[in-house]
């Protein structure tokens, strides 16, 4: 354990012996990188370990140590161009004239005395993401995982804390110790100052000092007033497997060498005057392409894992390491999933103002997720329109506080006239800086979009709103999303669950409407309003639900030949009767309704009870809406 | 100041150790050998971007930070002046008129291939002493076996080699649009070069295509040393021609431009063993910088006695002379800002191309350098393919730290470059598109072609989540297909519409949405858009103001955008009447006019357009006609070849197959999934090359069959007194039957093609021009608005209600409610107000009455 406790804290170390030992055997080429990947990934199996890595989420940067093993979950937000990199480069000591063979993975400066016009220069190739933590992530992701991450590397970071301050300065430590020894004294006269020893206090300064200086630089992050740090993660394997809007862990060689920093290098005016290789890019490109390190540090990726989902609940290493367990693991929730769904749908009821049937029309909202696409057409979105939503005592914001404890990842998107026509929705290309501008579209898979129609005024869109509400309609009806790359668009597919709280029919499209029908009179409503958010749930009980939504989202689903059967003389006996009633429309949405009541159940077939019960509720809600239109009709002369 | 010793300490080791092994180094990988050289450029001290004032001053003897330390004034002078290697160096200038031979002609330096000096240093004529700067391989047979320094090129062989492909080259079988005009079963580059002759412009075009299948050993070289080989080229091509054309007069030496390296084709597959190698890469030009001065060559003058020298610039650094030669002062020299020679520049960068980007992922960019007159030759937005030189320098972290960020700045010298989207004007399809299809795709696609029941196959592979719609996929499938395209500008009549637009009605929820997504995913240029959100500008096009330059640009709409292509137009009924007006022209012209904002312009729009609309009532009423159904003008429902009804049909069979197909829809594995992704795949290819390659040409029998078709259509309205075909009709027959014959990957239209469009046309006819009261098909439907039988029963009543109102005698004024009542008492047929109030139009129109208001006045 001591010996991973090194390993996280000196990788380079640990990588160069790799390299060493695959160099003496004059072997270069012999996939020392693999071994040494591979080395790692197996440290890193077991959960201790892999907690004991310190995480950028939770970390203020300033307390990591440069070249430690960091890992960071994180969303692909754009692809910068690979780059070419010295992979392996010779240096001679002015001195002896000593040539040392040296290897340039996963460092961003070589080191002094560089030959460049040595035989043995490697030049090799890596990709760069701009990545930035899972947009729209909401607190008790953070804190779960946080706490989870906490136990161990409490210890691993108090000595670096002492050690450092967070206006770390130039030292790039190819002796760590060494240089490290001189400035322990100025860090501590440093640090002294922000009370030593308090990381509470440091920690709440830390973001502060971050947002200042992110003032000027624009950090991309997909949805307003996010907070974190972005990274600049160098892929060096295999980066074509991954894709924009990918969630993933990295677990990487975390460098935040000051050299890097573009601001620095903009001072010092006559150094950029006298490089013309530095003139190949405009200001505005260096500002993106090369940020001052301490806002966004760089990332050398040795692996990463991607995240099928981002609930640190639900244990998805062992989903897929380990199949025995996650078994067990499965079975032991699928046979408590029924009651808990129980639980669950009497409290969305009482969230919904006593309404049964809205709740369990929510629960099949908040599990679904596009499973496939066939052709255009993906399949399994279940986009639900809630209208009826009451005006008084901002009851949507209540709302969506509930479902932000229940998700993982949720937005709340007030569709205000200003809103519409201010927002940036859709990410942008911009060809100056040579970035992609992010837009609140550009989301994690399964993030929870709750579209506020209440907040609409009477008014005029621009032309801004115009395109962010076809926006969102093509990602209502397509799961897509067209980003704006000015000279063409690019089709970039998505699984957003989009939900829609509005007080008549939604203006966009969805595919299902319930209209609420609150069982609490009007006047009362204020009162029980205020009360819902008063019951205070047990977080353990919260916990259960979330686990739940999570999991049931995971599973697999199919349906048996026999209920296949039945299901068709159903739809044409249905059609013999009345061919109004039910169109291919209608039929695609009641096997989705089906589909999502199945899994909710905890069930991975189609069972002829579910099948029943979906169409009894989708003839429920179906005469809800009819008789509520007729009402409006009724009104309207 | 220890870097500028590098260079020439390093061309010292050359000349000092000729046993420098030139097997090894031709051997290793060039991007190594090379990297030595090129990232030495990092360390030197580069010119100064713009003169520093106290440069010109004497002050400059101090000043050693800029320039080289006097040692090194021994730099420029190691090869004479006068001596034949300075080929290609300024210093050979001849000033003086007339100017004629190679001789005299100055030579132009080439930026783009990166140092100028180097080529002299290293070049060796077979007959030339081999002891300055080049290395010498075996050193037994000298003469034969030099090689330029790292490379295995051979100046004089490939010289040699050179003049002999552009003597001998034929390529009888060309295509390109360059070519057009020459006798291709001459030497094709001698014919361009008497071109230069003529024309003037010394710059020569040459395929590296062409160069490989007559050398390839040639070939190689020119891709893996273009650095050395391009000068060579120059050499030997300018030798030819001027003594070919002794008397002829050039601005400057010919240059050799080669393009169409079949290296790369893609920016994603750059790697680091392509740097200082010839790359080809198609992109899309997303920003030019401005321009930027280069010096190539400083001026020097000294302070003391005026004597001037010139200094090349040598990898972006100047040595400056630190003693004046002619009177020996040191430090005396002065930078003459405006008598140097500067060179053109500019940054251009390239991103690429939509279509090459695997999905999912951000397109790459790379930055291009132009020079010279490659300069302003490409605009933001165009598509181009890029021949250059692609290369890797270092960056440094700071200059007076030895550390380096070790990361090279890529970019790509550019040396030629060839417009993709340019040939459109040619009408050619894409030449881009010619290269994607490999000899084994063709096969696969001809096998394809082959089979007897081609039609129904790739009907079926046409969105197979749409149940059934037979008839529909086959339709669009012809639209997707298009007819030929044919020119008669020159008799006056100016093109005809290859294209075939299609236009679907039908209730909500028939999944029409969904089949203009599939369409507009499957072709490369289709565009969608919805007509409700869509205005006249956003399908034509606007001026807007640029926000960087401040100028009026053009931006292009839906419909010029999908030029070429396929426009998706869903909820065409929802869409405002002017913006609707705007189809007029582009649905049978193909070209869209614009006159807003001092710009006036006509644009091409050779587009289909597949629109889907809802009827007015939400549900399709059978007892109405479709004009009644959908609302829209028939001027415009007469554009389309063929109008589609997508109904609910009602019967069990259907329902049991749709709903066993919908439920294998939500539960299918994973390989049939992929089955139908390589159908996709394929039918993409299929269209593209059936478009590209496939022309059919009416055959007799078929332009026989077509008019018998014509004629019975004709008489079919005949009998009953009304016309159901016009012309339009013929012309939309011939592009169904063309499209089918495309199918086929048949050249000719034949009888059968001709049969299936009368069958699909038919089809469409009889669900949409049905006249709901009698059952006939009625064309009128569609091409007025309004069935013949209908027009008839509006002339029997306006003439009923004036005999009504001659009854009534000389009654100046009628009450319109009285009279409407009189109108149905009399009739035994029911009169409803519309046909009443049509009447009574119809009448206004004759001068018989107006009416105003509820009252209705005769008119003497």
């Amino acid at each position: 354990y001591f010996y991973l406790l090194t390993l996280a804290y000196n990788p380079l170390h640990c990588l160069s012996s790799f390299y060493i030992s695959a160099s003496s055997q004059n072997n270069p080429e012999s996939g020392w990188e693999a071994k040494a990947v591979l080395f790692f990934k197996e440290q890193l199996k077991d959960k201790e370990a892999h907690t004991s890595v310190p995480s950028l989420n939770d970390v203020p940067l300033h307390y990591l140590k440069p070249n430690s093993l960091v890992r960071f979950r994180c969303l692909i937000q754009d692809m910068f161009d690979p780059e070419f990199y010295m992979g392996a480069y010779e240096t001679v000591d002015p001195s002896t004239k000593a040539r040392v063979l040296r290897c340039g993975k996963y460092k961003d400066v070589t080191e002094c005395g560089v030959d460049l016009n040595s035989r043995n220069t490697v030049t090799a190739e890596r990709q760069t993401f701009y990545c930035v933590p899972i947009p729209g992530e909401n607190p008790w992701v953070k804190e779960i995982s946080f706490s989870q991450a906490r136990v161990v590397p409490s210890t691993s970071y108090v000595p670096s804390r002492q050690k450092r301050s967070y206006e770390e300065d130039d030292d790039m430590d190819t002796q760590p110790q060494k240089q490290r020894e001189p400035h322990t004294g100025m860090s501590c006269f440093h640090t002294e100052p922000h009370g030593n020893g308090d990381c509470k206090r440091q920690e709440t300064e830390a973001p502060s000092s971050q947002t200042t200086s992110a003032s000027h630089l624009d950090l991309n992050f997909p949805l307003p007033g996010e907070k974190g740090p972005s990274c600049l993660v160098k892929v060096y394997e295999d980066w074509d497997s991954f894709k924009l809007n990918d969630t993933l862990e990295v677990y990487g060689i975390l460098s935040v060498s000051p050299a890097l920093s573009a601001l620095a290098e903009e001072k010092d005016a006559s150094s950029s005057l006298l490089d013309p290789a530095e003139c190949m890019e405009t200001a505005e490109e260096q500002r993106v392409h090369s940020p001052p390190a301490s806002l966004v540090p760089r990332l050398h990726m040795i692996y990463a894992k991607p995240l099928p989902h981002c609930n640190p609940l639900l244990p998805s290493a062992a989903l897929e390491d380990n199949k025995k367990q996650s078994n067990e693991f499965l079975s032991s929730t699928l046979s408590e999933m029924a009651s808990v769904r129980t639980e669950l749908l009497a409290y969305l009821t009482h969230v919904l103002l006593g309404d049964a049937l809205a709740a369990e029309y929510l629960i099949l909202h908040l599990i679904s997720s596009v499973y496939a696409r066939r052709d255009v057409l993906p399949l399994g979105k279940f986009t639900l329109n809630v209208s009826g939503c009451p005006t008084v005592a901002s009851y949507t914001e209540r709302l969506y506080q509930i479902i932000q404890q229940l998700v993982p990842c949720s937005y709340r998107l007030s569709m205000s006239l200003q809103n519409m026509n201010q927002l940036r929705l859709v990410p942008k290309k911009d060809y100056v800086a040579n970035r992609l501008v992010s837009g609140a579209l550009q989301l994690a898979r399964n993030t929870s979009l709750f579209l506020d129609e209440t907040q609409l005024e009477q008014g005029q869109l621009d032309t801004t709103g115009v395109r962010n509400i076809t926006a969102l309609g093509n990602l209502i009806s397509w799961q897509k999303v067209d980003y704006d790359f000015n000279y063409h668009q690019m089709e970039f597919p998505c699984n957003i669950n989009v939900l829609i709280a509005s007080e008549g029919r939604s203006l966009l499209p969805s595919d299902c409407q319930v209209h609420l029908q609150p069982q609490v009179a009007p006047p009362q409503m204020e009162e029980y309003l205020s009360a819902i958010h008063m019951h205070p749930q047990a977080s353990s009980q919260l916990n259960k639900f979330r686990l739940y939504l999570s999991l049931a989202r995971t599973l697999d689903y199919s349906i048996s030949d026999e209920v296949t059967k039945a299901v068709e003389d159903d739809f044409v006996d249905m059609r013999k009767d009345d061919p109004q009633s039910i169109s291919a429309e209608d039929f695609h949405r009641l096997l989705v309704v089906a589909r999502l009541l199945s899994l909710s159940l905890g069930q991975t077939s189609l069972s002829r009870d579910s099948w029943m019960r979906a169409k009894h509720i989708e003839t429920l809600r179906r005469s809800r809406t009819e008789q509520q239109q007729q009402c409006v009709n009724g009104n309207e002369p | 100041m220890s870097s500028p010793t590098s260079t020439p300490g390093r061309k010292r080791a050359r000349t000092d150790n000729p046993s420098t092994p030139s097997n090894d180094a031709a051997t290793s990988p060039p991007s190594q050998r090379r990297r030595g050289q090129d990232s030495s450029t990092g360390e030197l001290p580069p010119m100064p971007t713009s003169p520093a004032t106290d440069m010109l001053s004497p002050a400059v003897p101090q000043d050693t930070s800029l320039f080289s330390s006097p040692r090194h004034s021994v730099l420029p002078s190691e090869v004479d002046m006068s001596s034949p290697l300075m080929y290609g160096t300024p210093s050979s200038r001849v000033e003086g008129t007339p100017r004629s031979g190679v001789r005299g002609t100055p030579a132009r330096q080439r930026p783009d291939l990166g140092s100028v000096r180097k080529a002299p240093q290293v070049d060796l004529h077979s007959d030339l002493p081999n002891d300055d700067g080049a290395a010498v391989s075996d050193g037994q047979n000298a003469g034969q076996r030099l090689v330029i320094w790292g490379t295995d090129v051979n100046v004089g062989t490939c010289k040699e080699k050179f003049q002999r492909f552009l003597q001998r080259f034929i390529d009888p079988n060309s295509t390109e649009d360059e070519n057009a005009g020459l006798d291709l079963n001459e030497p094709l580059y001698m014919q361009k070069l008497e071109e230069i002759s003529v024309v003037g412009d010394p710059v020569l075009n040459v395929n590296c295509g062409h160069v490989q299948s007559f050398d390839a050993e040639l070939y190689r070289q020119l891709i893996c040393y273009p650095q050395e080989v391009i000068p060579t080229f120059d050499m030997a091509v300018n030798e030819l021609f001027f003594e070919r054309f002794p008397d002829s007069i050039l601005e400057h030496q010919i240059q050799v431009r080669p393009y169409n390296a079949l290296k790369t084709r893609n920016m994603r597959s750059l790697n680091p063993e392509d740097i200082d190698q010839l790359i080809t890469i198609s992109g899309m030009v997303i920003r030019t910088s401005q321009l930027i001065p280069e010096m190539q060559e400083a001026f020097f003058q000294c302070q003391v006695c005026a004597y001037n020298t010139r200094v090349e610039v040598d990898r972006g650094r100047i040595a400056e002379p630190a003693v004046c030669r002619n009177c020996n002062t040191t430090h005396s020299l002065a930078l003459i800002h405006n008598r140097s020679v500067f060179s053109d520049k500019q940054m251009i960068k390239v991103q690429e191309s939509p279509e090459d980007m695997p999905a999912g992922q951000t397109p790459h960019t790379t930055v291009v350098y132009a020079h010279n007159d490659l300069v302003d030759k490409v605009q933001p937005g165009d598509r181009v393919n890029i021949t250059g030189i692609y290369r890797a320098v270092p960056m440094r972290v700071n200059p007076r730290q030895s550390n380096v960020k070790s990361v090279y700045k890529t970019h790509i010298d550019a040396i030629h470059f060839r417009k993709t989207d340019e040939k459109r004007l040619h009408r050619l399809d894409e030449e881009a598109e010619q290269k994607l299809f490999t000899e084994d795709r063709v096969q696969t696609l001809k096998e394809l072609a082959a089979k007897p029941d081609v039609y129904e196959r790739l009907s079926s592979a046409l969105a197979p989540s749409i149940y059934e719609h037979e008839d529909i996929k086959k339709g669009i499938l012809l639209q997707l297909f298009g007819g030929t395209r044919k020119d008669f500008s020159q008799t006056g009549r100016g093109n005809f519409r290859a294209e075939i637009n299609i236009l679907l009605c039908g209730d909500p929820g028939t999944s029409k949405s969904q089949l203009l997504q599939y369409v507009f995913n499957l072709v490369p240029r289709g565009q969608y858009t919805s007509g409700k959100g869509s205005s006249a500008v956003g399908l034509t096009a606007y001026v807007m103001k640029d926000p960087e330059t401040r100028q009026l640009v053009l931006q292009t709409g839906a419909l010029v955008l999908s030029d070429n292509g396929i426009c998706c137009i869903d909820e065409f009924d929802k869409m405002s009447d002017n913006t609707r007006s705007v189809l007029h022209e582009v649905m049978e012209q193909q070209t869209l006019s614009i006159a807003k904002a001092g710009i006036i312009c006509q644009l091409n729009a050779r587009t289909s357009i597949l629109a889907a609309a809802n009827p007015v009532e939400s549900q399709w009423n059978p007892k109405k006609t479709t004009i009644e159904n959908i609302q829209l003008p028939h001027t415009l429902l007469s554009r389309f070849d063929l109008i589609f009804l997508m109904l609910d049909p009602q019967d069990e069979a259907y329902d049991r197959r749709l709903a066993h197909h919908l439920v294998s829809l939500y539960y299918q594995s994973e390989e049939q999934l992929e089955e139908e992704f390589l159908d996709m795949t394929v039918l993409k290819d299929y269209i593209a090359y059936a478009r590209t390659y496939i022309n059919p040409r009416l055959n007799e029998e078929a332009s026989q069959a077509l008019i018998e078709a014509y004629v019975d259509m004709r008489k079919i309205g005949s009998g009953r007194g009304m016309v159901s075909a016009y012309p339009r009709q013929l012309e939309s027959l011939i592009r169904l039957a063309e499209a089918h014959a495309k199918v086929r990957f048949s050249d000719k239209v034949e009888t059968i093609d001709v049969e299936e469009a009368k069958r699909l046309h038919r089809e469409a006819l009889k669900q949409s021009a049905t006249d709901p009261r009698t059952g006939f098909v009625d064309i009128s439907i569609l091409t007025t608005g309004m069935s013949a039988t209908a027009r008839k029963r509006k002339e029997e009543v306006a003439q009923a209600l004036k005999k009504l109102i001659q009854a009534k005698g000389k009654t100046p004024a009628m009450k319109y409610q009285q009279l409407f009542d009189d109108l149905r008492g009399q009739s035994e047929t029911a009169i409803t107000k519309e046909l009443f109030e049509e009447a009574l139009r119809a009448l206004a129109d004759e001068d018989y009455l107006t009416v105003t208001g509820k009252t209705v006045r005769l008119l003497a």
